[in-house]
């Protein structure tokens, strides 16, 4: 009789049966290996967490009182037989690829990631495996990104030109990774950031763990704008169009997100600007890492799953649609974790 | 292109009707007179024809990414827009281009008689030229026409701001029947050219929908009201021996439309009607399914002219015997054209649309419940003393729509929108019960907020039973009310009717999907209200 498959797709996420363990889980189980701090990763309820030591501190922040142990990028860890490690992901700091191996059977759960070095997290590295899981968030062709630079010189002319129009930039990404990256492409010659608490808050974690951050001014009830002009304000967008924002008069919004690539949802937001930015890999990114796996058999989740996998399929891989719990969120760019 | 691209992504950029104009009115000073003639039209919806199919387009954007056709057909309904899909499905330019805006419609012009070889050719080197946003707008070019939340009127004022000319007489010029290949700046800005004004209809007065009650209009007897007309609102002019007719889209329609060349028998030189075209069977509106004949095409057989002729209700006079009369008050321009109408032979393609005499707005109330039976949608309340205005503008002139007919009706299929709202599920068919089956009748794509469409594309992703590409067909669970302003018979729908702007009114909650409407119930509504 053949051996069960090392991982298993569940009801609660993906099972390692062997290792009595589950990988970024969706309800709560025993013993939780955490690719990164996401909200629809990283959840509430689990007995024991694995992450790395450079993602610990945000889940800790997000989750409170939680039993963690941590390990350092490479470090492998045997449990219940089965040898497991944590391999960089580029998609925000601490963000890790999962490889679970026995024997010759290696999986990499990649999590959320990105090829491209964003300057904050560690680069992605590609690790030799049989069986890969990937993400397809921006898994078609249409999806290609422009490079961080050509980006960071897109908001700071349009930082710029806010000053000259009078209006005051508000800047809306996610608080976790997202905002931090942006925070580094920023040209602090022009003005300064000021800051949404849900974004401070992250930064503070940060800092406290020795990532380099530029100096931002935490927007509190008491600050008066006035006396900050020429400032950027960077905010999550759910804080657009609330009563927070309003204290700021005449503003000019900008969303930062790999959907503001289409033209019919950088209308839909009704943001004034859209810049194409995304913790995720694009197509090319995705092809890159898969081909850099090695890997034969491919499982595909979280986005456009149907259709890369029928591509990757035409192409002589091995895929196989793995379904998630929460499909259809993805379509949406409230904003993608 | 790249100055015309930098102004689409200005306009695309913001929601700002000031900051629009500003970059209009910018461009409009710098850019080639050429460039500025073909913005002009095609923000007027004046473009080049098509000369190649967008099924030629699909494929050669495949073939030149290297990827299968299956793929690009994927990405369309998710991108929504098959220009944007094209510029973003293929490789990045590897090569440039300095050619501007009228350069490169000039070129496509030249080849659209060239042979398909050529013309793909063409196509291809160009995409390879063109960065993301210039290939979008030159695909554009080729597939479509260019929304970009930029109003004729807003054109209007930036080119007035531009060329310090009044928006008024812009307005009227940017009216008519001419293309950058048949004008010049010069002759259709500058110049004071009598002849060229000839067919150059008024912009069209539009009027509000009355969303309060009557009774605060006031005082009922400084008001006039008459039947609201199911058909093309339209302007008839006679000058210059000759005669036009227009449609509020500005579409010249004289050849669509030859009963009203006896308009000139016996309308006086210098005249212009705005009036409703209809289908008409002798004494009545015919219903809006024969006028559909007759626009669809071109030039009509005589069969058609025989089934559906037309006729105009005429409405109002805004010019006579040469003279620009909007600024004078309704009551006298109706007067006026009264005065010409008396003298018409009886089996002339064109009448007065009677007024409706009412001595309280309950009175008129009452008229406009019995609207149907007059084969009108509502009435239209015009303040006696207003004059003819430009576009849509609130205070003088009102419609007063008959409430809609509603039906509960069970969604079925769903497929995703176009341009805003590529990325949710907004375009739905809707069935009624006829026994144990489900038969669909109509679909409906709007009257519903973004966050409702929003939860309903989440339902749907997850109660989809099955694709026919970008059509997913859904779990019937979910009703909705189905407002509609007509209803005929049709043979070419399964349920044998069709309904006339259907939308959905509302998300029916709290109804269980057994206590939709029937087929009964609908062939029930066709027998009341069906024409
Ligand atoms: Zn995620
Ligand atoms: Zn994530």
């Amino acid at each position: 009789m053949a051996r069960e498959p090392l991982l298993t797709f569940t009801p609660e996420g993906i099972f390692c049966a062997q290792g009595g363990f589950h990988i970024d889980p969706w309800r709560p189980v025993a013993r939780a290996l955490i690719t990164h701090g996401h909200a629809d990763h990283a959840r509430p309820g689990h007995g024991a967490y694995l992450c790395t030591d450079l993602a610990a501190p945000v889940i800790r922040h997000r989750l409170g009182t939680i039993t963690l142990e941590t390990l350092r990028y490479g470090e492998p860890r045997q449990i219940g037989g089965v040898e497991v490690s944590f391999h960089p992901a580029g998609h925000v700091p601490g963000s890790a690829q999962i490889r679970v191996a026995r024997g010759g059977e290696v999986w990499v759960v990649s999590g959320d990631y990105k090829v491209a070095d964003d300057g904050l997290s560690t680069p992605f590295e590609p690790v030799s495996c049989t069986h890969f899981v990937t993400e397809s968030t921006f898994g078609l062709p249409v999806f290609r990104w422009p490079s961080q630079d050509s980006v960071a010189a897109e908001i700071n002319d349009w930082w710029r030109a806010c000053i000259v129009a009078g209006q005051t930039p508000m800047l809306g990404a996610y608080a976790l990774g997202k905002a931090q990256r942006l925070l580094r492409m920023l040209d602090t010659d022009i003005g300064p950031i000021l800051t949404h608490g849900a974004v401070e808050n992250t930064n503070a974690v940060m800092r406290a763990q020795g990532i380099d951050l530029p100096e931002t001014v935490p927007v509190t009830p008491g600050l008066k704008p006035a006396d900050h002009p020429g400032a950027l304000v960077l905010a999550t967008p759910a804080a657009f169009g609330s009563p927070w924002a309003r204290r700021f008069g005449r503003v000019s919004t900008g969303f930062a997100s790999g959907w503001m690539m289409l033209r019919g949802v950088r209308r839909r937001r009704a943001a004034d600007r859209g810049f194409v930015i995304s913790d995720h890999a694009d197509w090319s990114g995705l092809l890159t890492a898969i081909r850099g796996s090695g890997a034969e058999h491919i499982y595909v989740t979280h986005g456009y799953t149907e259709i890369f996998t029928r591509y990757l399929n035409e192409c002589g891989w091995n895929a196989r649609v793995v379904p998630t719990e929460f499909e259809g969120e993805t379509l949406d760019p409230g904003e993608t974790a | 292109m790249k100055q015309f691209s930098a102004l689409f992504q200005q306009l695309d950029q913001t929601t700002r009707t000031t900051v629009k104009i500003t970059a209009l009115a910018d461009y409009f000073t710098r850019a080639s007179e050429a460039d500025r003639l073909w913005t002009i039209a095609l923000f007027s919806g004046r473009r080049p024809r098509r000369v190649i199919t967008t099924a030629r387009l699909r494929e050669w954007a495949a073939e030149r990414a290297g990827q299968p056709l299956w793929l690009f057909e994927e990405c369309y309904p998710i991108v929504g827009d098959l220009a944007e899909t094209i510029a973003l499905f293929l490789p990045p330019a590897a090569q440039h281009s300095d050619s501007d805006l009228a350069g490169w419609i000039t070129a496509l012009i030249g080849i659209s008689q060239a042979p398909e070889p050529d013309r793909k050719a063409f196509v291809l080197d160009a995409w390879d030229r063109l960065d993301t946003s210039e290939r979008f707008l030159f695909n554009k070019l080729i597939t479509g026409g260019f929304r970009v939340g930029v109003s004729q009127k807003l054109m209007t004022r930036a080119l007035a701001r531009a060329t310090g000319r009044d928006e008024a007489d812009l307005a009227h010029r940017l009216m008519g029947d001419w293309t950058p290949e048949t004008t010049t700046w010069h002759s259709l800005i500058e110049a004071n050219d009598p002849s060229a004004a000839a067919s150059r209809p008024y912009p069209f007065y539009l009027a509000h929908g009355l969303d309060g009650e009557a009774d605060d209009l006031g005082e009922p007897s400084a008001w006039h009201a008459e039947w609201k007309w199911d058909g093309i609102r339209g302007q008839l002019i006679t000058r210059a021996g000759d005669h036009f007719v227009w449609s509020r889209g500005e579409e010249l329609m004289t050849d669509r439309f030859p009963e009203f060349a006896r308009a000139r028998d016996f309308l006086p030189d210098g005249t212009v009607i705005d009036g409703e075209i209809l289908a008409w069977d002798g004494t009545a509106p015919m219903p809006f399914s024969a006028l559909q004949k007759r626009i669809g095409r071109k030039s009509v057989p005589k069969s058609v002219l025989r089934e559906a002729p037309v006729t105009m209700l005429a409405y109002d006079l805004l010019e006579q015997d040469g003279q620009d009369i909007r600024a004078r008050p309704f009551h006298e321009r109706r007067a006026a054209l009264a005065g010409l109408m008396g003298s018409l032979p009886p089996d002339a393609p064109l009448r007065l649309s009677p007024s409706l005499a009412f001595a309280d707005w309950s009175a008129l109330a009452q008229l406009r419940d019995r609207a149907r039976d007059h084969r009108a949608e509502g009435v239209m309340i015009k303040r006696k003393d207003a004059p003819y205005l430009v576009g849509r503008k609130r205070g003088d002139w009102w419609k007063w729509k008959l409430d809609p007919l509603t039906i509960d009706a069970v969604m079925i299929y769903a497929q995703a929108g176009h341009g805003r709202r590529a990325t949710l599920y907004t375009d739905f068919t809707f069935a009624v019960w006829s026994g144990n089956d489900l038969v669909p009748f109509t679909k409906a794509y709007s009257g519903l907020t973004d966050a409702e469409f929003r939860k309903i594309t989440a339902w749907v992703k997850k109660n989809t039973l099955q694709r026919f590409g970008p059509v997913r067909q859904v779990r019937p669970e979910l009703v909705f009310e189905i407002a509609f302003e007509g209803i005929q018979p049709s043979s070419r729908h399964k349920s044998g009717i069709a309904l006339r702007f259907p939308r959905m009114a509302r998300w029916r909650h709290d109804k269980p999907v057994q206590e939709a409407n029937t087929l009964d119930d609908l062939n029930e509504i066709l027998r009341l209200y069906g024409q």
